[in-house]
């Protein structure tokens, strides 16, 4: 039980894919000026990532390490995950049009979202973890994904709002900010040993 | 919130804030010498000139915006946080930092999301984590001129800087527990850090920051739900797993910058929560992102992080605490 928790504090926070991995950027830049827009976006994502995490690792130990063909991993799992987000996106477009509206080309983007590859590589890597850990891995990079996205968009609200000067407007005090934020995560250094 | 109202009452704001500071400053002098003033000399002629250089290059008008005494206050607040043997340098890159990236590239005060001089702070800490450890004991004989010469140069002639420095109260427990030695025989074995109640030194800066910030209170510069609530949660997080850190909540509570935090920096208008719900939880979440980097984290203290981190959060909390308008539905 400790461990899970362990896990989930790790990959939220200490290790946060966006703020500490750098994995993830395009969308916490692209889908993050408007928080609901923002919020829709973490709900995809948290899906396809938990998701396709469990997939991956799945293939990876029962299809691709008994056949001693682990080099073919990066193709799967992009062949995965590529499948995952257009379920999604199908599930989206039946049960929530508005959502499928709004979320628009960012919903085939998390295909391209880098952390979402980034977790399925990271996650075979470790060889102790099991199902349940690896399934806790992705659900925990996607929540840390979630959250800081969420704080960002409310933040870039209020900062559209500012008297900015003419050359830092909109990506770059973005950009500037998502730096700040970041430093903030470094706090959390050393929380977790090893 | 700030910008909403004149100019005039920003200074009044910004100068009681100074004025609750001063016992919490003398009774830093008394306990750890001058170095802290050399530092809060430097930090407000470079958070003053940075100031102007910025409204130069923004075209603003200099006068109102540098009589509103906020840089000041950044300034301070940032050299009071910092060693009390720092050199120039760091002094000027973190207030330079505060002032231009954390309040200018924003359009400067009241849009600015977070605490710039915990921005500063945090800035140090990461790239500069050995100057910003080096700190005076308490009861140590250098003169003035002594630091001045040290945060100017840099070298304290003939005296051993190592015979004069030591870690703080917070420090020292914190790596001696992550030894396995317990609270009382870490207190054993460096009785000259510990006080009648909490860090030798630090016990008594505590509580005249408490009773400059209670001056505040007194006279509605601040509101009470951010420190309440603040203090409260360092007190509670202390309580519950005091079993296991075998620190005590007064050691918390009277222990590194929590005091300062919970009256001065913690209750900064502009980067904390704006509604009353949304202050109560902004200043908890303080007191418990505090508490845990401070007790595991790879850092001494989590003020400057538990800070930067609900700034973080504020726009959100807000957002979902705000008071619902007039007819409007859920």
């Amino acid at each position: 039980m400790k461990e899970y928790a362990l896990i989930l504090v790790s990959t939220v926070l200490v290790n946060n894919f966006v703020l500490v991995k750098f994995l993830g950027l395009c969308p916490f830049m692209g889908v993050s000026r408007k928080l609901e827009t923002a919020t829709g976006m973490a709900l995809a994502t948290t899906f396809v990532l938990t998701l396709s995490s469990i997939c991956s690792y799945l293939a990876d130990t029962y299809l691709l390490a008994p056949l001693g063909i682990e080099y073919l991993r990066t193709i799967t799992f992009i062949l995965i995950i590529a499948g995952v987000v257009q379920f999604t996106e199908m599930f989206i477009r039946k049960t929530s049009p508005l959502l499928y509206q709004v979320l628009g080309i960012f919903l085939p983007l998390i295909t391209t979202n880098c952390a979402v590859l980034g977790v399925a590589l990271l996650n075979v890597q470790k060889t102790e973890y099991g199902f349940v850990e690896s399934a806790l891995f992705g659900f925990g990079a996607s929540v840390g994904f979630s959250l800081v996205l969420i704080l960002f968009a409310a933040m870039r609200e209020r900062i559209n709002a500012a008297d900015v000067p003419t050359p830092f407007k909109g990506t770059s005090i973005a950009l500037i900010t998502a730096g700040l934020m970041s430093m903030a995560f470094m706090g959390f250094a050393g929380l977790i040993k090893g | 919130m700030m910008e909403m109202t004149a100019p005039g009452s920003i200074t009044r704001i910004m100068l009681h804030v100074l004025y609750a500071l001063i016992p919490g400053i003398i009774a830093y002098v008394i306990f750890f010498g001058w170095g802290v003033v050399i530092n809060i000399i430097i930090a407000v002629i470079t958070a003053l000139t940075v100031e102007v250089v910025m409204l130069l290059l923004r075209k603003r008008p200099i006068k109102p915006y540098i009589m509103d005494g906020s840089a000041v206050v950044t300034a301070v607040l940032l050299a009071l946080a910092l060693p009390n043997l720092a050199p120039w340098w760091l002094i000027f890159i973190g207030v330079s930092f505060a002032i231009i990236v954390g309040k200018h590239l924003y359009g400067g005060l009241g849009y600015n999301p977070f605490n710039p001089a915990m921005i500063g702070y945090a800035l140090l800490l990461i790239s500069f984590p050995l100057e910003m450890t080096i700190w005076l004991q308490p009861d140590n004989t250098l003169s003035f001129a002594q630091s001045l010469n040290y945060a100017l140069f840099s070298t304290l002639n003939n005296i051993d800087i190592d015979a004069m420095t030591m870690a703080t109260t917070l420090d020292t427990v914190k790596t001696q527990s992550g030894l396995g030695q317990s609270f009382a025989a870490i207190q054993a074995s460096a009785p000259a850090v510990f006080g009648q109640f909490a860090g030798k030194g630090w016990e008594w800066i505590n509580l005249a920051f408490l009773l400059g910030g209670l001056w505040l209170l007194y006279r509605r510069v601040i509101s009470w739900q951010i420190p309440v609530a603040f203090i409260g949660s360092i007190f509670i997080m202390s309580l519950l797993f005091y079993p296991f850190t075998e620190t005590s909540p007064i050691y918390h509570l009277f222990g590194g910058a929590t005091m300062l935090c919970a009256f001065f920096i913690a209750t900064d208008p502009v980067t904390a929560s704006t509604t009353p719900t949304g202050r109560l939880i902004y200043a908890a979440g303080i007191g418990v992102f505090a508490y845990i980097i401070r007790m595991w984290g790879g850092y001494p203290d989590g003020i400057a992080f538990g800070v930067l981190l609900m700034n973080m959060a504020a726009p959100t909390i807000d957002y979902y605490t705000r008071p619902k308008a007039f007819g409007e539905s859920t």
